[in-house]
């Protein structure tokens, strides 16, 4: 894959500041770092290995021209003990030849030895700062992850608020309209009272008819007096027309009474 | 694999889904690399629907590392451009 996606993931790991500030998860990057130095300490690790090997071939090397170096030292001296001079000579020169590379071997077997000894202090090193920033993005993942369980705490909160904030609303609504129920009851008993609204449970009597019903009640009251008076009275029929008559005197006299204030009207 | 999308999340798809969302991920380069705005704003529209329809969302508190990115769906070619033309080494 070449595309877009491997080339994003691939500057993502390499690089990436600004996308990461932008949408990515701390945590993520973290642990990318956290894989980037564990690849760069295998890379020392892989470096003193690569150096302890040179070392170990080089000695090989001087150990092997020194053997050849002792040999021809022998070879010289038995060359010496027959007598032959010119061929201790021989030997005795390839041997300070020998040792010359010799010399220059020790020289760079020094230098990787002093090479290595650093190398593994590196890793040493590198591996004590990789084991603290593991401890410490173990703790800021942490500490990141509680943030975000704390965030949403405190939305869950915000959510129960609005939820009791809703219920409230709804016990008001509710108080409301019972309030305004009552009220209607109210005023309904009232326009019924008043005669405005029919009853129809025929129960309540408007205005009209209950003045009716008080006049037609005092009349029955009159006539009532009347019949106990004339039974007082006897029962007889003369008596009875006389009060009749008598009344009926009074209403033409209270009639007449009346009479002059039309006429000053 | 875990594909992140920026800006939205992580989703974790099975490698055979992967011959065709390469098909789309090079065409999206081509598109790039061309400077054809239209056709990348189309592609990367249906490169992040493939990518939400075959996958399944990893939930957010996971911690796993993302091998394949695609740009937020709002990116823009020349963001996308910037983002991977930027030769960067190793934070820090």
């Amino acid at each position: 894959m070449s595309g877009v996606m491997k080339r994003m993931g691939m500057i993502f790991r390499a690089k990436a500041n600004k996308a990461l500030d932008r949408a990515e998860d701390p945590r993520e990057t973290l642990d990318y770092s956290y894989q980037k130095q564990l690849e760069l300490l295998q890379k020392v690790r892989r470096g003193v290995a690569d150096v302890a090997t040179s070392r170990k071939r080089l000695e090989l090397q001087l150990n092997q021209l020194q053997g050849q170096s002792s040999k021809l030292e022998d070879q010289g001296r038995k060359a010496l003990a027959l007598g032959r001079e010119d061929l201790a000579r021989e030997a005795l020169s390839r041997r300070a030849a020998l040792q010359q590379q010799v010399t220059d071997l020790e020289t760079q077997h020094q230098t990787l030895q002093g090479e290595e000894e650093k190398l593994t202090l590196a890793a040493q090193r590198l591996q004590a700062k990789v084991d603290a920033f593991r401890t410490k993005k173990e703790t800021i993942k942490a500490t990141y992850t509680a943030a975000q369980a704390q965030t949403r705490i405190g939305e869950a909160f915000s959510g129960i608020s609005e939820e009791m904030g809703d219920v409230g609303l709804a016990i008001q609504r509710a108080e409301d309209k019972t309030a305004q129920l009552q009220a209607r009851a109210g005023a309904i008993d009232e326009l019924l009272a008043s005669g405005a609204l029919d009853d129809p449970s025929g129960l309540a009597k408007d205005d009209i008819q209950s003045e009716l019903d008080r006049l037609s009640g005092g009349t029955d009251v009159e006539l009532e007096l009347q019949r106990m008076k004339a039974e007082l009275a006897g029962g007889s029929s003369s008596s009875q027309q006389a009060i009749e008559g008598g009344q009926g005197q009074g209403q033409q006299s209270g009639q007449s009474q009346d009479t002059p204030r039309f006429d000053k009207q | 694999m875990i594909v992140r999308i920026m800006g939205e999340g992580q989703v974790r798809l099975a490698d055979d889904h992967l011959t065709e969302l390469n098909k789309l991920d090079d065409e999206l380069l081509a598109e790039m690399e061309s400077g054809d705005e239209p056709g990348f704003r189309q592609t990367l529209a249906a490169l992040l629907d493939a990518v939400r329809r075959l996958g399944s969302p990893l939930p957010d508190d996971s911690l796993e590392p993302s091998e394949l990115i695609l740009p937020a769906p709002d990116a823009s070619l020349d963001e996308v451009r910037a983002m991977l033309s930027d030769d960067g080494l190793i934070p820090g």
